[in-house]
């Protein structure tokens, strides 16, 4: 039983025993079905879980993974800092491909951010229980990816120090932003975008803070946890408005995180390029951005549950139900390449059937077939239960997903830019090696924030933890 | 135990339940008991617990949908005043007052501002962030944010007193009652 193992972690665990009494819900129907391994009790996973912050030892695979992602971030830096003195001429983007990496890049990242977005607040609208464990680190994973996604439009300005431009504030020019740009609402949408998000993840946070406050022994951490905890003490009538301010949040952030993919379709299919004029691309850039996301929250959840033995938190349950999200959300974007190809075909416009075509056998066509085996063919995979519950597997298709939505949206950027009306136009588009060290230098970004979040942070929600302890009839005696 | 004349030497008396079942029966029995200055802690939100406190409805969505249409009306004035009175553009000789290519900003606002008034309305109403607070003096309360649960009666309630009170606590079977100084 697993009380025991989290005794043991009790310090001050007074030498009650626990018991662990089935309650009703916690019977699996079929292996791997529970949301949470039997046996835990309020103290058990309060401890587990805190008990990964506030260890004073660091991992050593913890230094080494941080280590590697903290030397990315160094090679970020050079290369914005070589940016700023030699301007964007450095990276492989001219006309007629002007957009290049750092609008692929852009799209790719806040993508990723939307599955944090959607798992906690549309499935907590939709009552979906096994969200709780994998809720607080998906949301710290569409902070990090906004924060990578908002580096490249800034960097793309150009002049990356009058980013505050874009902004309406009165000034001494006289001028103010054009509202009927897309580029204006992409501002709009991705800075509400990511303060909402930050705000529904602190605000996720507070309980979890007063818990590590009274916990902590280090004076501090205490200090720390204390201040950012802001005082709560888990009074009854202050948990009744945060329940509701936690709702009413989840649903503020549904549409939101429904329009701000939206409106970055919007940055193309407002546009009257071949291959982005199209009415399909708000819900298809929706899907694609619901599908990329789960698929990263896979490729984090899976070595993170292994790493630090949250097998019991993060099931075989989540994992397979995250498959089918994956499964599911594949094949709407599937429709969205095959309504892509029929309308270039039914639409008898020869711009966009000569877009297709240069898709499908131009220069840029293995890109374009690599995309349809990431996306298409490779998920199909996830029909079979035996695939679904082996956890490698579900980590490599999640790994080849994410290479597949970067892929498509290359073949979206690139495709569609560099043949479009006058064939005296074309070019071939080639990133430079400083568009591949911004790009893995925000992955060495993303990672970093990742570490430093599951070391100093409860990267599963504790109170809601307990909540669920309770909900599925939990031991009543409690041992700790 | 130090009095000071000037403020009462008790904030008030706190009893430790083991379970939310336990805690949600004592809070209903205070209340019937007719004691109205006291509130529960606990680690987790129970539910009926507030309402058992004498608890009414929260204000908060009121104030979300007040920030909502705020943000609202808002982000179009600003889009409006901007692009058809301060700074008007001739674009291909479309409308000044392009309502449709308004509706994002407009939509993103209203959104902002109402989560804005969610998160900034719920630390208000709830009086945080809150450097001290009583109820911190008591050691075991240190549990309250793992697996125990608690109710304090306040000493500045009416029917407080701080022997039949406490008698009264412990008839609940809680599992141990605390002083809890100011």
């Amino acid at each position: 039983m697993d009380a025991h193992e989290s005794d043991e972690r009790t310090a001050e665990a007074t030498s009650r025993a626990p018991t662990s009494s089935p309650g009703p819900l916690e019977a699996e129907p079929y292996p791997g079905s529970a949301v949470l391994a039997p046996g835990h009790t309020y103290a058990s996973v309060t401890d587990k879980i805190s008990t990964i912050v506030l260890t004073r030892k660091t991992p050593r695979g913890w230094l080494l993974g941080f280590g590697v992602a903290f030397a990315l971030v160094m090679l970020l830096l050079y290369a914005i800092s070589y940016l700023l003195i030699a301007g964007i001429g450095i990276w492989g983007v001219n006309i007629p491909v002007a957009w290049g990496f750092a609008i692929i890049n852009f799209v790719w990242w806040i993508g990723i951010g939307h599955a944090g977005t959607l798992i906690s607040a549309i499935l907590l609208l939709l009552h979906q229980e096994w969200r709780t464990s994998i809720n607080r680190f998906a949301e710290a994973m569409t902070l990090f990816a906004v924060a990578c996604a908002g580096l490249f439009p800034l960097l793309h300005l150009g002049r990356p120090w009058f980013a505050y431009w874009l902004f309406p504030y009165p000034n001494t020019m006289g001028v103010w932003p054009q509202f009927r740009s897309p580029l204006v609402w992409d501002v709009f949408a991705v800075s509400t975008y990511a303060l909402v998000s930050f705000m529904f993840w602190y605000i996720g946070l507070v309980p979890d803070l007063a818990t590590l406050r009274d916990r902590a022994r280090h004076p501090l951490a205490r200090m720390a946890y204390g201040m950012l905890a802001m005082g709560w003490r888990g009074s009854a009538m202050h948990w009744k408005r945060y329940e509701m301010a936690y709702w009413l949040l989840a649903g503020l952030a549904t549409p939101l995180v429904i329009s701000v993919h939206t409106v970055v379709s919007f940055d193309f299919a407002i546009a009257i390029v071949p291959g982005w004029h199209s009415t399909i691309f708000p819900p298809y850039f929706v899907a694609g951005a619901i599908y990329s996301g789960f698929a990263m929250v896979m490729t984090l959840a899976i070595p993170i549950r292994r790493f630090y033995g949250l097998e019991d938190f993060i099931t075989m349950r989540h994992l397979q139900a995250m498959a089918k999200v994956l499964l599911a959300t594949g094949l709407m974007v599937a429709y969205g390449y095959l309504m892509e190809g029929f309308m270039a075909w039914y639409s008898g416009n020869r711009y966009e059937s000569g877009m297709m075509a240069n898709r499908l056998f131009g220069p840029y066509a293995p890109l374009f077939w690599s995309l349809l085996l990431c996306n298409v063919v490779v998920p199909q995979l996830l029909w079979l239960q035996r695939i679904r519950s082996n956890v490698l597997a579900l980590f490599i298709i999640a790994i080849v997903v994410n290479l597949g939505m970067w892929l498509e949206r290359f073949v979206i950027v690139v495709t569609s830019l560099h043949r479009d009306f006058l064939p005296s136009a074309w070019a071939l588009y080639v990133p430079t090696v400083w568009d591949w060290a911004t790009f893995v230098g925000t992955l060495g970004l993303f990672f970093a924030l990742l570490f430093l979040f599951v070391r100093v942070l409860p990267m599963i929600s504790i109170f809601e933890m307990r909540e669920l302890v309770s909900e599925i009839g939990g031991p009543a005696e409690d041992g700790g | 135990m130090a009095i000071t004349r000037a403020r009462p030497s008790l904030y008030g008396l706190m009893a430790e339940f083991e379970s939310p079942a336990e805690l949600l029966g004592a809070a209903e029995r205070a209340y019937e008991e007719g004691y109205r200055r006291m509130d529960a802690y606990t680690p987790f939100p129970v539910h009926g617990l507030a309402e058992a406190l004498g608890f009414r409805r929260t204000r908060l969505p009121l104030l979300v949908l007040c920030g909502g249409i705020a943000g609202c009306i808002g982000g179009y004035v600003l889009q409006y005043w901007i692009a058809a009175i301060d700074y008007p553009l001739n674009i291909g000789g479309r409308p000044l007052n392009s309502w449709p290519a308004f509706i994002p900003v407009t939509f993103e606002l209203t959104i902002l501002v109402a989560a804005l008034a969610a998160v900034l309305g719920m630390l208000a109403l709830n009086g945080l962030p809150m450097p001290y607070h009583p109820v911190f003096n008591v050691p075991a309360f240190e549990l309250a944010s793992r697996n125990r649960f608690f109710l304090c009666i306040e000493s500045s309630d009416a029917k407080f007193e701080p022997d039949e009170t406490r008698h009264f606590l412990q008839s609940l079977k809680a599992q141990a009652v605390f002083d809890v100084e100011p």
